[in-house]
């Protein structure tokens, strides 16, 4: 099933006097239950793509179409809304709220949902231990090692069902084991039928998904599938 | 609705929060509006305690009654040299008047002197003594906590009998035995025949009855002022208070009457009237009130701004909160109403400190006999004072958040 298609989208900034073409003519579409890797040096557009393939922008032209709705006429509340229910943002700087403790981390996004305080705790807390911080459910993000955080924002991203996880740079702040072990879940989280987005610059992280799209100056350069390659911890399907 | 009840729930959970995590900036920052409250509240307070006070003072006196005087009261129109001009009123100008008047319930002269009273060691100083007559207690309402007014043989007579206010009363006999004593009024001896109970006008001053002290006018002639130099007050009072114009018409008439006065001539005398004292006095608390409010309001206008300036400080220290919020699904409401009601919770909070602190302030001023009483009303003017200012100095703060880009936000460092 089709969640993602982009037509023909492009970006435009306005720097001073300036218009910096971040996006020019990029088309794709993304299927239920993929694993793409977006990479590509800095100013290639990645990370642009990535805010628009996460709703928090708009293309200045262009069509992008999620499942159903037309994101790229959509009003400010319509994103926060479709951002809310669909995707699950996982970032490289993890992005926690300092003063909550990781339940309420990753509750936040069910309360914005309009879901009550009891149903809220149950599913934060199965979310957080499906990430295996069970017993780190009480703790403020100074008090856990960075891996540890990452699984609290991996858990509030999973936490709504959303049809997406989008993953930026999400190894880029942890030491290579514990990006290693990150990357791990990713694959068991992807092995559970979610779909996947990882926009990276690091070849072994990018290594991990099934597809690789390739950007630079705005253009994609290549979209090609690597499905056949290894996947550490994935099974290799024989046929 | 449900929807926004549940986002107003979780945006004061979280506003909550943010206040617990920064206690003494959110103490400070509410400093403005702690004196604001405190001000509102015990300046409402305080209007309300003289307003009362001299609504008593006037109720104690009659509203039906007018006072035949040389003297306006209130009417400035009239140069202070004509008055002083005019013919003093005289006991015969009284005499006459009662003889003509049809009308009134009742009607006495009256004649004031300020002089020392003393009964033993204790004494009182500068006591407005009134000269009069026994019809004198039918033109007020005055009530007895002893005894009675003289009567019309003592009176008539010039005997020297006084009726004391209680405030003179408690200063005299603060055990309560006054009654058939005799008290030395400007070194004269008069036998104490009646109490009045308090009548609690505070702020009439002197001409509050619970410092007054009457005895029958021929005294005041007799031994403090020659009648030639002293002009007398003639206190009528109208059956009732539809009855007080026509009273006030037939007055006017047998006045220029008794003083002979030309068709032409103007009247030489002047009819004064509560009426005049409550508007003085509505004056009075209208400038009270309005410097209050202007007091008040500066207070609470230098407290909002600086709710609204340590707004935009917290605004933008939570940036990237904010975008990581509007990442996960925050709507640009929800974001407004985050912080206006971290605002309004900052401001309520005040809000509440400044009540307690005027809950302080009115016990301490009830210790010194003003009158002053917090009242429901002036709780939930308080509280809504405090949330008004709140939400109005939140507003801007909360609409800039609520405007953040949240891809910008998020990179914010």
């Amino acid at each position: 099933m089709n969640i993602i298609t982009i037509e023909h989208i492009a970006k435009v900034y306005q720097v001073g006097m300036e218009e910096v073409h971040a996006l020019r003519d990029v088309s794709l579409r993304i299927d239920k239950n993929e694993y793409v890797a977006i990479m590509g040096p800095s100013g290639s557009g990645k990370s642009t793509l990535m805010n628009m393939l996460g709703c928090l922008d708009t293309p200045t032209s262009g069509l992008y179409n999620f499942k159903d709705h037309n994101v790229s006429q959509m009003n400010d509340n319509e994103l926060a809304t479709i951002r809310n229910k669909e995707i699950g943002f996982v970032f490289q700087t993890f992005n926690l709220l300092p003063r909550s403790d990781a339940l309420h981390n990753v509750e936040l996004p069910l309360i914005y949902a309009g879901i009550t305080s009891h149903e809220r705790k149950e599913r934060a807390a199965a979310a957080l231990e499906s990430v295996g911080l069970a017993d780190r459910m009480h703790h403020k993000p100074n008090e856990l090692s960075g891996g540890q955080r990452q699984r609290v924002a991996i858990a509030r991203a999973l936490v709504t069902n959303p049809s997406i996880i989008l993953a930026d740079e999400p190894t880029g702040n942890l030491d290579s084991k514990t990006g290693e072990d990150i990357m791990l879940l990713f694959n068991e989280i992807f092995e559970q039928g979610n779909t996947i987005i990882l926009v990276t610059h690091e070849e072994y992280i990018a290594e991990h998904a099934a597809r690789i799209i390739r950007l630079r100056d705005g253009l994609i350069e290549s979209d090609e599938n690597v499905s056949d390659r290894f996947i550490p911890g994935k099974k290799v399907s024989v046929d | 609705m449900k929807n926004y009840l549940f986002e107003l729930k979780e945006g004061l959970i979280i506003s909550l929060k943010a206040i617990r995590s920064n206690k003494i900036r959110s103490v400070l920052t509410t400093l403005g509006i702690i004196i604001g409250v405190w001000a509102v509240v015990v300046m409402t307070m305080a209007i309300r305690g003289i307003d009362e006070s001299f609504q008593t003072g006037v109720a104690s006196l009659g509203s039906d009654n007018l006072y035949i005087d040389k003297w306006a009261w209130f009417d400035n129109d009239i140069p202070w040299w004509e008055l002083r001009n005019r013919k003093n009123l005289e006991m015969d100008d009284f005499r006459r008047y009662v003889e003509l008047a049809k009308l009134p319930l009742a009607a006495a002269p009256s004649a004031g002197t300020n002089r020392t009273i003393k009964y033993e060691d204790k004494s009182v100083e500068f006591v407005n003594i009134q000269g009069t007559t026994n019809q004198y207690i039918n033109t007020t309402n005055l009530t007895f906590a002893q005894g009675r007014f003289f009567n019309e043989l003592e009176s008539k007579g010039g005997r020297q009998v006084c009726v004391l206010g209680s405030e003179v009363n408690n200063k005299l006999f603060p055990l309560g035995n006054g009654l058939g004593n005799n008290v030395k009024i400007g070194g004269r001896k008069f036998k104490v025949v009646g109490i009045l109970e308090e009548q609690g006008s505070w702020v009439m001053g002197n001409w509050n009855p619970d410092n007054q002290v009457f005895i029958p006018i021929e005294n005041i002639f007799r031994y403090f002022q020659s009648q030639r130099h002293r002009s007398i007050t003639i206190n009528v009072r109208a059956p009732n208070s539809q009855m007080v114009e026509a009273v006030k018409e037939e007055a006017i008439g047998i006045m220029r009457r008794v003083r002979g006065l030309k068709y032409d001539e103007r009247n030489d005398f002047s009819i004064n009237q509560q009426e005049g004292l409550l508007t003085n006095i509505n004056q009075t608390i209208g400038v009270i009130q309005v410097a209050g409010l202007v007091i008040t309001g500066l207070a609470l206008f230098v407290g909002a701004i600086g709710i609204m300036n340590i707004m935009f400080v917290s605004v933008k220290e939570r940036t990237r909160e904010i975008g990581i919020r509007k990442a996960i699904g925050a709507k640009n409401r929800t974001i407004l109403g985050q912080f206006i009601s971290e605002s309004a919770m900052l401001c309520l909070i005040g809000g509440f400190i400044g009540l307690f602190l005027a809950m302080i302030t009115s016990m301490i001023i009830a210790q010194m006999d003003f009158p002053s009483k917090i009242t429901p009303d002036s709780v939930i003017l308080a509280i809504m004072v405090s949330l008004i200012t709140g939400v109005l100095s939140g507003f801007a703060p909360a609409f800039t958040a609520s405007k953040m880009d949240p891809v910008d936000s998020l990179r914010y460092e």
